[in-house]
């Protein structure tokens, strides 16, 4: 593991194979994954109301996933936004869907089983972009 | 899953239905190209980290035991009306990467392996891994300035293509061009399955 010489804050430590390993797991508190089932890259997050400022347990990170979630974003996108793994983002996720402050909406799980209606639907609206 | 209290939730807004695309290919291929000049922003960046649970189940091969693997995906988002939205990943061709592939398919509604007819190998292992799951996928031929032209049916042969496979030509940094993609795509995609459930009802 290097520290990464550029960065002057010293704060991202880099492991040469898996790339910046420390911050996003001190963030779970060591957690790799959620306190409850899968969460799709596409599952949809939403805001339930604003978390109250000082909910313990509850760092920086989950207030922000909780105010850009005020308009529903799938977990890839709150992954973008942080600029945080995936896996790091359904762990947070599971803490604020435990305190109610997030909902949740899985995708479809398997091929096949999607109705007409949302091929048609898609198709439609590639064809009018 | 507490889903009594997410479902009442959820039932305050109503949340769109999420559907994702795979823009599969070789490095250098096109994949973040053709996401970017279809999509509504441009690329966003999230990343994927193989832990524990996948040791020991999925097929490491490839990959030395115990080692974090860690992929990138770059990916784009189309709304479409307030009721769906789609979303495209650009999926990383290498075979070491197929435990990201396994949870992005699981759902897909299909998938574009883009070919760079300079490297048309890169995009064996995408074609052999959809065929093999079952994941409907089209093949769009990215045409590089540089690269010779080929006709689809040489394209289609090299590749080895079963025939209801559609192979398209596209500029993968034009909309219309991955436009077409996408919409041969979901075409196919939706054929396929009226092949494989004809009896579904049409309304969930």
């Amino acid at each position: 593991m290097t520290n990464l010489s550029g960065d002057p804050t010293g704060e991202q430590w880099i492991d040469d194979e898996a790339g910046r390993i420390v911050r996003p797991y001190v963030m779970t508190r060591g957690r790799t994954q959620p306190s409850r089932g899968k969460i799709d890259l596409i599952t949809l997050v939403v805001s339930t109301g604003p978390a109250a400022a000082a909910e313990p347990g509850l760092g920086p990170e989950h207030h922000v996933i909780v105010k850009i979630c005020e308009r529903p974003l799938s977990v890839a996108e709150i992954s973008a936004h942080l600029d945080l793994p995936a896996g790091t983002v359904r762990v947070l996720l599971g803490d604020l869907v435990d305190r109610g402050l997030v909902a949740l909406q899985e995708p479809v799980q398997e091929t096949g089983v999607l109705d007409l209606e949302t091929y048609k639907a898609v198709l439609n609206g590639l064809r009018t972009l | 899953m507490d889903s009594g209290r997410s479902d009442r939730d959820a039932g305050r807004v109503k949340l769109p239905t999420a559907i994702k695309i795979l823009i599969a290919g070789g490095f250098g291929a096109g994949k973040t190209t053709m996401v970017g000049s279809v999509s509504e922003t441009r690329p966003l960046r999230t990343e994927e980290t193989l832990t524990d649970r996948g040791v020991g189940v999925d097929d490491l091969s490839g990959v030395e035991a115990k080692r974090t693997t860690t992929v990138a995906m770059d990916f784009g988002r189309i709304s479409i009306g307030a009721d769906h939205v789609l979303y495209l990943f650009g999926t990383p061709g290498q075979q070491r990467f197929w435990f990201v592939w396994d949870e992005l398919a699981l759902g897909a509604m299909g998938a574009v392996v883009i070919a760079d007819t300079r490297r048309l190998a890169d995009c064996f292992p995408s074609v052999d891994y959809f065929e093999r799951r079952g994941t409907p996928f089209i093949v769009a031929v990215n045409c590089f300035d540089d690269a010779k032209r080929y006709e689809v049916a040489e394209i289609r042969m090299a590749l080895d293509l079963p025939p209801d496979v559609p192979v398209v030509l596209c500029d993968a940094r034009v909309k219309e061009s991955s436009k077409t993609v996408l919409v041969t795509l979901v075409e196919h995609a939706m054929a396929a399955r009226l092949r494989t459930r004809p009896e579904q009802p049409v309304t969930r």
